[in-house]
């Protein structure tokens, strides 16, 4: 909808706004975890962001532009450095090897503004975090902004082993009544069933780590009686990758091919044609698009669209859904 | 330029009045000469030199009467600005983002220094200085919402985001458009708009609601609302419509040119950073039908609206009564001539009236 | 038969549903009047959750209390009105745990009521089900004076606060548990329409 208000008073511009940094420092917690601090070129201080927010990294790799989602896991109210946590992924699609193997401190990158697609609910009586692995990065913020303002929390966190436990030392230190953490390879596992019974009446709970784990606790807390309306959880789909297939943007007059390793949204972009995106997870639905024309099968990818609108076959998600078939159009 | 604030009121002898840069830079809402719901959204990031558009807070020459309408208003009923007690954490960003934005726009008018969390704000216009705490409530005399919207213009409504859905969870509403924050609040975006006819069938809320749920901050939006109102009444609540209805019936069609006002909300959507809301400003300007005829494009164009507005949308917006004295008196201004695309007077292609 | 088909309305009028058993460490249902009913049925359909399930209930003019003591419920309160209930409902909220059904039945105005204190202390209303039975009367707001009228049946209606002629909206608010009324005849004083029952 943006630019296209026919009363517009106002310059016309799509895209998220961006934040131009410098990597100021660069901390190996682990074998596979690594943090990243940035600083801005311009000096002035970061937006102020919400415990859960995450910002999407562009890295340059040669020629190609990549584009993932962190969460930001600073300290909210400290304004002059933004710091995320990258696991390595060695099956991925390669941004976090990018991150882990060329990324030095001094190196220029964008940010994109923070968004939050996991907010704290803060009518919440007590909020209840339970954390896989890397899952932990959003709690850590979440944990600084609650305890400036006096919320009441509790985090359980699980760990593959001692050596992969990132934030564990940190967090059993500062907050040794309030954290919890079990270890996978000594058969630590969190009684989940135990937890849930007995919270008090208006305590929200909070899941993000293995898709696994989002499964269990989720179900586990349904059939023990708590409500959707309070248990969150963030899980950010990365793009799968998929058979090439070719695509026509009918506004920009272009045709391309999407690769197998790369996602829709990544191919428009490479174009140069700028498409409307937020979380490039399927989940915000910023970069809904209209089909013009199409003969073959979607793959709904996505959380945004009903289930409707996917048997429709006239929108599509292109951060993270594919197609295969021999005609695909999009107002694009 | 230097502002000069107009003494004048918004009830009892209605001095209400607009400069003729008053006039100029009035948002007309009308991009056409007609008027079906739309979303029609864009960015709020700025806009033509001295327009409505210009500033994220726009203040003008009602600045310090609009202020004193809203402390009678909240005078006579507290229970128009609430905020549920989640919502207090919104209100000082709200506040921030105030405070920020006129610090910076108005620098003549207001100032902020700030060293770490004490915060020190000049109001000039309004003769405030406060030193106070940032997030700390008890160093202000009102809650932050309630403090910094007592001294910026228009409602303001923040809303909280969860479960896909906005909720209309504080608010400070002394100059509504005939409807009851203390109702409302509480409220998810489709029950606050529910008594609205025809847009949710036309899926107006559906879309406008997906769109506003992805507002970012560093990225806010706005859009245009209208209404009708007879005399400059900024205070059209349902609280007192039982008092205020009744001058509705008192239009003449000697003194509708004067009397008979319409009234346009700038509506701007800013996300908010620390609690992840999104504050809703709904910003009030009157302007009188002479007033706008003066315009010609404007004057041709208000009469083919209303003309051929629905009757749904006449009478939802209260003046399906009245419209044929409006008729009676717009059509003296239209003289059949096209009317150039847009919302802007475009004085120096238009031509005057032709009789 | 206690039930009633409400016509299709706007989108802040609560609709209602059957009441269907969910899983929970422990059941509370609060019905009034014939929402005794909605119990009993549910109590049929389910009846293993009587053993983990609080019963507070509201006569007024019916006699159901029997019948529903019979379900043998955990535990089983009987009170003379919502006034005189509403205290033993906060303090149950406030001991409550996660895990906590809700089921409500019967007036809008007994459901709207319990729901919004369940709000209060930090529930979230989508959680809750609700099943309407009996009473088509509504609790309306006064817009003006914000007093309330309980069990009005009667459109317009006399505000019983400011006496101002109201007409029933269906604009309803649940932190209020009520639907608004606005004054009719603001614009035309005195001409107030031959007041109807509600759904005739």
């Amino acid at each position: 909808m943006t630019g296209t208000a026919p009363n517009s008073t106002a310059p016309k511009t799509v895209g998220a706004a961006k934040l131009a940094v410098r990597v100021s420092a660069i901390t190996t917690l682990n074998a596979l975890v690594t943090r990243f601090e940035f600083q801005r070129i311009d000096g002035a201080d970061f937006p102020t962001f919400s415990g859960g927010a995450h910002t999407v990294v562009e890295m340059m790799d040669g020629e190609k532009k990549r584009l993932n989602p962190y969460s930001l896991m600073s300290d909210p109210a400290e304004l002059s450095t933004y710091a995320i946590s990258v696991r390595r992924d060695d099956q991925g699609r390669g941004g976090s090897l990018f991150m882990h193997q060329k990324i030095k401190v001094g190196d220029e990158m964008a940010l994109s503004y923070p968004v939050n697609l996991f907010v704290l609910d803060l009518r919440a009586r007590k909020h209840l975090f339970v954390a896989g692995g890397i899952g932990i990065t959003p709690f850590l913020a979440q944990i600084k902004q609650l305890e400036a303002i006096g919320g009441n929390w509790e985090l359980h966190y699980s760990c593959r082993s001692p050596d992969l436990g990132s934030y564990v030392d940190e967090l059993t230190e500062y907050y040794p009544h309030a954290t919890s953490v079990y270890y996978d390879d000594k058969k630590q596992l969190i009684d989940l069933d135990n937890l849930l019974d007995g919270q008090p009446f208006g305590t929200h709970l909070y899941v993000c780590g293995p898709k696994g784990m989002i499964d269990w606790v989720r179900k586990t807390a349904t059939a023990t009686g708590w409500p959707q309306a309070h248990v969150h959880h963030e899980e950010f789909f990365a793009p799968q990758p998929g058979r090439p297939f070719a695509v026509r943007l009918k506004k920009s007059e272009l045709t391309v091919e999407v690769g197998a390793q790369e996602s829709l949204l990544e191919a428009i972009e490479r174009l140069g044609v700028d498409a409307p995106y937020l979380c490039r997870g399927g989940a915000c639905g910023q970069c809904e698009t209209d089909v013009l024309d199409s003969d073959g099968t979607f793959l709904h990818r996505d959380h945004w669209l009903e289930d409707d609108e996917k048997e429709s076959g006239e929108k599509i998600m292109p951060c993270v859904s594919r197609f295969e078939g021999k005609i695909l159009v999009l107002n694009r | 330029m230097t502002l000069q604030f107009n003494t004048e009121t918004f009830r009892d002898d209605y001095s209400f009045h607009n400069s003729q840069r008053a006039i100029d830079r009035f948002p007309f809402p009308f991009h056409e000469d007609s008027y079906m719901y739309a979303v029609n959204m864009e960015r709020h990031q700025g806009g033509p030199a001295d327009s409505v558009y210009e500033k994220r807070f726009d203040v003008d020459e009602h600045y310090v009467a609009e202020m004193a309408d809203r402390a009678k208003v909240l005078g006579d009923d507290p229970l128009r600005c609430q905020s549920l007690p989640h919502m207090t954490l919104a209100g000082w960003d709200l506040l921030e983002l105030i405070m920020v934005s006129k610090s910076e726009e108005y620098p003549d008018l207001f100032e902020l220094h700030r060293k770490g969390r004490e915060w020190y704000w000049i109001n000039k216009p309004l003769g405030i200085e406060d030193h106070f705490t940032f997030m700390d409530d008890t160093t202000l005399p009102y809650g932050p919402m309630e403090y910094i919207t007592r001294q910026t213009q228009g409602d303001f409504c923040v809303l909280d985001q969860r479960e896909d859905n906005l909720w209309m969870d504080a608010g400070m509403v002394t100059t509504q458009a005939d409807w009851s924050l203390d109702f409302d609040i509480g409220m998810n975006f489709f029950e606050w708009h529910a008594p609205v006819p025809l847009a949710h069938e036309k899926g107006i809320f559906k879309r406008a609601l997906k769109f506003l749920l992805n507002i970012q901050q560093g990225a806010p939006a706005r859009r245009l609302n209208w209404t009708m109102t007879v005399n400059p009444l900024l205070d059209t609540s349902p609280e007192n419509y039982h008092k205020w209805g009744i001058q509705k019936t008192t239009l003449t069609s000697e003194n509708i040119g004067a009397k008979q006002h319409l009234r346009v909300e700038l509506q701007t959507f800013f996300r908010l950073p620390r609690s992840n809301a999104l504050v809703f400003p709904i910003r009030c300007y009157l302007m009188s039908f002479q007033d706008i005829v003066s315009k010609p494009k404007w004057g041709r164009r208000l009469n083919r609206v209303v003309r051929d507005l629905p009757e749904e949308l006449a009478s939802y917006k209260g003046f399906i009564d009245n419209r044929p004295l409006m008729l009676d008196y717009l059509s003296q201004f239209d003289d059949g001539l096209p009317t150039s695309f847009g919302v802007w007077p475009d004085e120096d292609i238009t031509p005057t009236l032709q009789r | 038969m206690s039930t009633f088909e409400f016509p299709p309305s706007i989108r802040s009028r609560p609709v209602y549903c059957v009441l269907e058993a969910r899983p929970g460490k422990a059941h509370l249902m609060i019905a009034d009047a014939e929402g005794a009913e909605a119990l009993i049925d549910l109590a049929l359909r389910a009846p293993e959750l009587m053993a983990k399930a609080h019963v507070i209930y509201i006569p007024k003019a019916t006699d159901f209390g029997a019948a529903l003591n019979a379900l043998n419920p955990a535990q089983y309160y009987e009170g003379p009105s919502y006034s005189a209930a509403v205290s033993r409902i906060k303090r149950v909220f406030s001991d409550a745990s996660m895990g906590l059904q809700i089921y409500l039945s019967g007036t809008e105005g007994l459901m709207g009521q319990a729901l919004s204190e369940a709000m209060q202390a930090g529930y979230d209303h989508t959680a809750i089900q609700t099943e309407h039975r009996g009473s088509l009367a509504r609790r309306m707001q006064c817009v003006h004076c914000k007093g309330i009228t309980e069990d009005v049946s009667n459109d317009p209606f006399q505000c019983s606060h400011c006496g101002l002629n109201l007409f029933v909206r269906d604009h309803y608010s649940r932190r209020l548990a009520a639907f608004q009324g606005v004054c009719i005849d603001a614009e035309e004083p005195g001409n107030v329409p031959p007041s109807k029952e509600l759904y005739s």
